[in-house]
């Protein structure tokens, strides 16, 4: 019983990594008043110029390069778009997600002719499992060496880092001039503007960092969680990370929490497949799938606490003429 | 810079057209990165859609799915409401559909159960889009965030229901049984037959003309009835309304109705008029092909109607483009319906300036 606990809670990490770093990187984006559905498409395209990179140069950290560089690529399209020309954030979000949808197949056919995927990776093309130190000398103590070796040691470098990017964000956010500039374009930007400070500059770093995490998760996905790209393989994680975003209330440890609670569902979800639970019977899985979305709109509706975000989050701001 | 002074041909014309201008031109660089001729490419398209009977055919049959998600989005645009949930309120329309194909086809003849189907399509649909409405209308949550979890809920519903309810036994993939033939929507190619026309075997049904009917529908709505002018009210002026005593609340309930319902309609066309059985995935993304119609058609019926002929006219070429072109996918129209989106919707104030400013003849103030 333990040890499967222990399992499910593995593979709530491994599950959740890519939601994290989607998450964070809306907070940024949406923090600076700019709403990111498009995280979706920047996930599914750093996947794709991961696994197409790594499958070409040998190196996933090549590939890695290549996945950040292409969602800020599309960062910049939505910024460009959301930004400079006050389009419709929503819209330019769809757009991004796409005309990605069918770019990395089109693409993914010309280059590797295996019908829209990439070539399969392995050795250094991929991100291996790191074993922290002791990890196998403490695996017979019991207890918490079950939770050193099995839980904690033997993730990716990505999943560490995924992690490690939640207090990053929050110091970021909260204790820097950057991250105070950040929230107050988000709620107020024309008293930033007043403060002689560009409202623009600072939204386009935050979509920036936003693409720069998207790449990350992208790359999770296609090089260390998986080895190789698949079409559509993001599967609807972007949305899932814009959920956990708003049912973290755009705060970055509440966020981690939700991304947890969402990995975590899809974990059990796996393993409840034909299972019964004594008294209850077996509980379909799509029930347990569902969880994070309606939860989300519970949340939306005000029936489990409330969530508001950034005031101006969505408009487009213009500066007032003389 | 007076609005006003600027010829409307231009605003309606010119300004439209060069958007989606830069977005082909957009999608030939990525048909010239690949490797092929784009002029080639394109002639393959045209013919492939309007080149032989039975193409024509299939362009129509997916424009009919495209008229009725763009008339979807473009009645919520029109009252300021963004509803990307299609896809999902079309999943549901089918289930509707389906479930009373499998209920009443045995017993009943064809003109009872179509209009029923009709119906059951359009109800199942704006239930569906009903949820949304009311949070946004009465709780205050953002339509746009509800409607996109709507659509990953109704496939997980879509999913549970087709495994352990609607699967027909016996058979592997997750399907019901095949309807009788008296719920199956007629092909327009079995009605032309009796006169001797031969227009080509092709799974456009009578479907067809209940989306031209809804284009005129919603003409009327938008445009000569109460409805429609309060609902415009409250898109271009939502605190204008509600000082002109219209009730705010009260119209995001009944646009996102009548939205979800003619999404709904989708499975009309889809489960009764050419799979004729209930089965998963038969959205194949219409739900969000309708934002690059709402937006290209300008959000009238008119522009819709040419809007979703030219993307059925993508989706049936690009299929005999893939086959003339082997290194080019199907997908390469999710591309172009993507760069529609990007130019004609998130950056259409990007060359707007600038083209009003040519037309503007100079006001002395």
């Amino acid at each position: 019983m333990f040890e499967t606990i222990i399992l499910i809670l593995d593979a709530t990490l491994r599950v959740s990594t890519p939601l994290i770093l989607a998450a964070l990187a809306g907070l940024f984006s949406e923090r600076s008043g700019i709403v990111d559905i498009g995280l979706e498409g920047k996930m599914l395209a750093g996947a794709f110029a991961a696994a197409a990179a790594a499958a070409v140069f040998g190196s996933a950290w090549i590939g890695l390069m290549f996945a950040i560089l292409a969602s800020v690529a599309l960062a910049l399209v939505h910024g460009f778009a959301c930004i400079t020309h006050r389009g419709d954030h929503i819209v330019s979000g769809v757009a991004i997600n796409t005309i990605v949808a069918g770019l990395t197949v089109t693409l993914g056919l010309d280059w590797f002719d295996l019908g829209g995927q990439t070539p399969a990776l392995s050795g250094d093309g991929r991100f291996t499992s790191i074993t922290l130190p002791f990890a196998d000398a403490l695996a017979d103590v019991p207890v918490m060496g079950l939770i050193y070796s099995e839980l904690i040691s033997g993730h990716n470098i990505l999943v560490y880092l995924a992690f490690a990017f939640v207090p990053a964000t929050y110091w970021v956010v909260y204790k820097t001039r950057f991250g105070l500039r950040l929230r107050a374009v988000g709620e107020n930007p024309h008293a930033v503007d007043t403060a002689g400070i560009s409202v623009a500059f600072v939204r386009y770093r935050a979509v920036i960092i936003c693409g720069i995490l998207c790449g990350l998760a992208g790359a999770y996905l296609s090089t260390a969680h998986n080895a190789g790209f698949l079409k559509d393989m993001s599967a609807g994680k972007g949305y899932m990370a814009l959920a956990a975003l708003i049912f973290g209330k755009w705060r970055p440890v509440p966020v981690l929490l939700a991304c947890l609670l969402f990995g975590f569902l899809d974990a059990v979800a796996v393993r409840m497949q034909g299972v019964a639970l004594p008294g209850i019977g077996e509980i379909p899985v799509q029930a347990i799938e569902v969880l994070p979305y309606v939860l989300t709109v519970l949340l939306l509706a005000g029936f489990i606490g409330k969530a508001v975000g950034p005031k101006a989050i969505g408009k487009p701001y213009v500066k007032e003429r003389a | 810079m007076s609005q006003a002074k600027v010829p409307v041909w231009v605003n309606v014309g010119l300004i439209p057209l060069i958007n989606i201008l830069l977005a082909f031109v957009v999608s030939a660089l990525v048909i010239l990165a690949i490797g092929e001729n784009p002029i080639e490419a394109a002639g393959y398209l045209v013919y492939g859609a309007f080149g032989y009977d039975e193409g024509i055919g299939y362009t129509l049959y997916y424009a009919t799915n495209l008229i009725f998600t763009g008339l979807a989005v473009s009645v919520a645009f029109k009252a300021g409401l963004f509803n990307i949930g299609g896809e999902g309120q079309a999943y549901i329309g089918g289930l509707g559909v389906g479930l009373l194909c499998l209920w009443l086809d045995a017993s009943m003849p064809f003109w009872v159960i179509a209009p029923l189907a009709i119906l059951g399509a359009f109800i199942f649909g704006a239930a569906w889009a009903y949820i949304p409405a009311y949070l946004q209308a009465k709780r205050g949550s953002h339509i746009v965030i509800t409607t996109i979890m709507f659509n990953f809920i109704a496939s997980s519903l879509m999913v549970y229901l087709m495994v352990n309810w609607l699967k027909e036994e016996g058979r592997m993939s997750p399907a019901s049984r095949i309807f009788e033939e008296n719920a199956w929507m007629p092909y327009l190619y079995e009605l032309f037959e009796p006169f001797g026309i031969d227009i080509g075997d092709s799974p456009l049904n009578l479907t067809f003309l209940l989306a031209l009917v809804c284009c005129v529908l919603v003409w009327g709505l938008i445009w000569h009835t109460r409805w429609g002018y309060q609902l415009r009210t409250v898109g271009t002026n939502a605190t204008a309304a509600e000082y002109a005593g219209i009730d705010n609340s009260k119209v995001t309930i009944w646009v996102m109705l009548i939205s979800g319902g003619l999404a709904g309609f989708v499975g009309v066309n889809e489960i009764m008029g050419v799979n004729h059985h209930l089965l998963l995935n038969f959205t194949a993304g219409y739900g969000f092909a309708g934002i690059a119609v709402a937006l290209m058609g300008r959000n009238h019926p008119i522009g819709i109607v040419l809007a979703a002929i030219l993307f059925g006219a993508l989706y049936q070429g690009g299929a005999e483009l893939a086959f003339e072109m082997p290194s080019i996918t199907p997908e390469i129209v999710v591309v172009i319906q993507g760069l529609v989106i990007l130019f004609s919707g998130a950056l259409e104030n990007m060359l707007k300036g600038k083209i009003e400013a040519l037309f503007t003849r100079p006001v002395t103030a």
